[in-house]
C-alpha cells in the first residue's frame, strides 16, 4: 500500500511506495474558452446562460449545406495568448476534421487543428505556494470549435441537448510533461489563468466551464524513462486537478508494485469519491480520422497582424509583479498577491493613484500601507462577504480618502475599522461617516487633559502606586483616558499628555 | 493499400452505421476499388510538389466579431425527431 505523499530526497515530490518514491511526471491540456463576442464560425452569440437552444446559428446545429467562416478576433485572441506565453506564432496553420460520434456534436467532427496548430512553443514560469520556481513548457495552442451539452438528469429515459455551446471558439492549451507535482501543476493553471485573464482571452471562470484542464499523469521510478501515461479528463477546478492527479498516481504505483502494468486508457476523475475511472481504454479508444478541413482555407498571418496583436497586449502579471517590487517597493509576497488577478490590479491601481493624490505624496509612500489594507482589510472583509472585487461595496477612491484620513490623524487604526465596517454596510464615504459619527480622533490638548485629570482623580490608590515607583500602570491610565474618550483620542497625544501629567 | 471486412466493420462501427455482412461485404468490395484508384495516383512522382491545401487563392475572408445570428431556435429544433422544454431529445446517453 502506499503511503501518502513525502518529500523525496533533492527536494522533489514523490509517493512512497513499497519498493521506495516514485515520481509524477503531468501534462496539462487546457481548453480555454476564447472571449468573443460570436462563435469561431457563426455569427451566434457565446454568452453564457442563455435560453436553450437560443444562440445556434444553422451553421451550428451543422445544417446540411452551411458553410464555416472564421472570426478573426478569434485569431486574435490566439495570438495575443501565444505572444503572452512567449511562443512562436506560426504564420502557416490549417484546420482539421477530428471524426466521432456523439448526440451533443451534431456535425459528426470537430474543426480543430491536429498537424498544424496556430500557435507553437513557448513557455512560462510558475511559482509554487512555498516560493519554488520552476519553467513549464508550453507545447502548442490550438483553435477549435466547442460541442454542445447534454443534460442527462432531467428525464428518466432520455438526454436533452443544448447547442449553444456548439461552435464556440476554445484554444486547447498544450504543456509538455514538464509538471512533478500536484503543486506545480495547481500553480501552472493559477498563472496561466490570471495570464488570459490579465490579457482578456479568456475570462478564467472555472465553475462556468471556461476553462478546464485534460490531465495527462504518470509515474516513473527516479530517472527512469517515461512511464505509460493516463489521461483524466474534463477536470474543471485546481482542486480537482491536484486531487485526481495525487489519487491516479496512487493508483498506478499500487498496480506497478503489484507486478501490473499501466494500460493507456482515459479516465474520469469522481470528486465524491476522490478516485479515477476508466472511461474507455485505448483498444476502443477514438480513432478520430483527422483530415484537412475541405470547407476553410488555411490560415495565413500577416506580420502586420501579429504585429496589430502584440501592440494590443496590456502589461503582463509577471512583469507587473516585477514593477510593484521595484517601482513601489512592495514586497514579493504583497506583489504577487496583487497581481495574481487583473481586477485586483486594475483595482490597486486606482486605490494608488488616488491615495496618492489626496497625500500629495509620490505613490512609493504611501503603496505599502495601501497595499497593506487592501490584501488585509478589504480581502478580509471581501471574503467574510463572499463578495468578488468587482462587487466590492467600497470603491478604490473611497479607500483612498480612508487612507488619507488615516494619514493625517483624522482616524486612529481602531477608528478607521469602524468607519470601514459602516462603508460596507453603507457605502457612505468615509469623510462623511466619520463627520456624521463622530468618530474623529481627538487630539485637542485641552479636551484631553480635562479626562486624564478626571482619570487621576478618579484612581488615586494606583495614582499612589504609580508614583511610589509601578511604572507598568502607566499602560493602565492610557487604557482609562483613551476608554474615557469613546477610543477617539490620540493616543499619541494622549501619551504626550499623561507624561507631564504624571511627571 | 487494401481494407478487409474487419477494417470496414471497425470504421462502421465508429461512424455509429449498422451494416448487415453482406452490405459489409459490398462496402469492402467497392471501398477496394476506390482505393484501387488511390493506388494509381500513388505512381505520379509528387516529391517536388507542394501539397496543394485549397483551390482557392488564399484571401483573408474572416467575420467581424459581431452577433448576427441566433435566436431562431424553433428553426434550429425543426427537424429533430423529439423535441422538449427548448432541447433536443435524444435517446438517454451515459458514458
Amino acid at each position: 500500500m502506499t503511503t501518502p505523499y513525502t518529500d523525496g530526497p533533492a527536494g522533489t515530490y514523490t509517493i512512497e511506495g513499497q519498493t521506495g518514491p516514485w515520481e509524477l511526471v503531468i501534462g496539462l491540456e487546457v481548453h480555454a474558452q476564447v472571449t468573443s463576442n460570436s462563435k469561431l464560425f457563426s455569427g451566434a452569440a457565446t454568452e453564457f446562460g442563455a435560453e436553450p437552444n437560443s444562440q445556434v446559428s444553422l451553421v451550428d446545429a451543422a445544417m446540411p449545406g452551411m458553410l464555416p467562416v472564421l472570426n478573426g478576433e478569434c485569431v486574435a485572441q490566439a495570438v495575443r495568448t501565444g505572444l503572452a506565453l512567449g511562443a512562436t506564432i506560426n504564420r502557416w496553420s490549417r484546420f482539421d476534421r477530428k471524426n466521432y460520434f456523439y448526440a451533443d456534436l451534431p456535425q459528426g467532427y470537430q474543426i480543430s487543428q491536429f498537424q498544424h496548430p496556430v500557435v507553437g512553443e513557448g513557455a512560462i514560469e510558475v511559482e509554487t505556494d512555498d516560493g519554488q520556481k520552476t519553467t513549464v513548457g508550453i507545447e502548442r495552442i490550438h483553435l477549435e470549435q466547442d460541442a454542445g451539452k447534454s443534460i442527462h438528469d432531467l428525464s428518466p429515459t432520455m438526454s436533452y441537448v443544448d447547442l449553444n455551446r456548439s461552435g464556440v471558439a476554445l484554444m486547447e492549451i498544450v504543456s509538455k510533461p514538464d509538471i512533478r507535482s500536484p503543486q506545480e501543476a495547481g500553480a501552472y493553471v493559477g498563472q496561466l489563468r490570471s495570464i488570459l485573464r490579465a490579457i482578456g482571452t479568456c475570462d478564467g471562470n472555472m465553475q462556468e466551464g471556461s476553462m478546464r484542464a485534460d490531465v495527462n499523469v504518470s509515474v516513473r521510478k527516479p530517472g527512469a524513462p517515461f512511464g505509460t501515461r493516463c489521461e483524466i479528463k474534463n477536470v474543471n477546478s485546481i482542486r480537482f486537478i491536484q486531487q485526481a492527479i495525487v489519487s491516479e498516481a496512487k493508483r498506478q504505483v499500487e498496480i506497478l508494485e503489484s507486478g501490473g502494468q499501466i494500460r493507456q486508457e482515459t479516465r474520469l476523475f469522481d470528486p465524491e469519491t476522490q478516485e479515477t475511472r476508466s472511461l474507455r481504454s485505448k483498444e476502443d479508444a477514438h480513432d478520430y480520422r483527422y483530415f484537412p478541413e475541405p470547407d476553410l482555407l488555411p490560415l495565413e498571418l500577416t506580420e502586420e497582424f501579429i504585429a496589430e496583436c502584440k501592440a494590443s497586449l496590456p502589461e503582463l502579471p509577471a512583469a507587473k509583479r516585477a514593477r510593484y517590487e521595484n517601482e513601489l517597493a512592495l514586497s514579493p509576497y504583497l506583489a504577487g498577491v496583487l497581481t495574481a488577478d487583473a481586477e485586483h490590479a486594475r483595482w490597486f491601481e486606482t486605490l494608488l493613484a488616488d491615495s496618492a493624490r489626496r497625500q500629495g505624496k509620490p505613490e512609493i509612500d504611501v503603496a505599502e500601507r495601501a497595499a497593506n489594507w487592501m490584501t488585509g482589510d478589504l480581502f478580509g472583509a471581501l471574503n467574510k462577504l463572499d463578495l468578488d472585487i468587482s462587487a466590492s461595496p467600497v470603491t478604490p477612491t473611497q479607500g483612498g480618502e480612508l487612507l488619507a484620513l488615516m494619514a493625517d490623524g483624522t482616524l486612529s487604526g481602531p477608528l478607521a475599522k469602524q468607519v470601514f465596517e459602516i462603508m460596507l454596510e453603507t457605502r457612505e464615504n468615509p469623510g462623511d461617516i466619520a463627520e456624521a459619527r463622530g468618530l474623529k480622533q481627538v487630539s485637542d490638548t485641552g479636551a484631553l487633559e480635562t479626562a486624564i485629570a478626571e482619570v487621576l482623580a478618579a484612581n488615586p490608590d494606583k495614582l499612589a502606586e504609580y508614583r511610589s515607583g509601578k511604572d507598568k500602570l502607566f499602560g493602565f491610565f492610557v487604557g482609562q483616558v483613551m476608554k474615557a474618550s469613546g477610543g477617539k483620542a490620540n493616543p499619541a497625544v494622549v501619551n504626550e499628555l499623561l507624561k507631564k501629567a504624571l511627571a | 493499400m487494401a481494407v478487409d471486412d474487419k477494417m470496414v466493420a471497425r470504421v462502421a462501427g465508429l461512424a455509429r452505421l449498422k451494416l448487415a455482412p453482406e452490405e459489409g461485404a459490398k462496402m469492402t468490395r467497392e471501398l477496394n476499388n476506390i482505393l484501387g484508384w488511390i493506388d494509381q495516383l500513388q505512381a505520379v512522382e509528387t516529391g517536388n510538389t507542394q501539397p496543394m491545401n485549397a483551390v482557392m487563392p488564399i484571401t483573408r475572408e474572416w467575420r467581424a466579431d459581431v452577433v448576427t445570428d441566433g435566436n431562431i431556435a424553433e428553426d434550429v429544433l425543426a427537424n429533430a425527431p423529439e423535441a422538449a422544454h427548448g432541447f433536443f431529445a435524444v435517446p438517454k446517453v451515459i458514458e
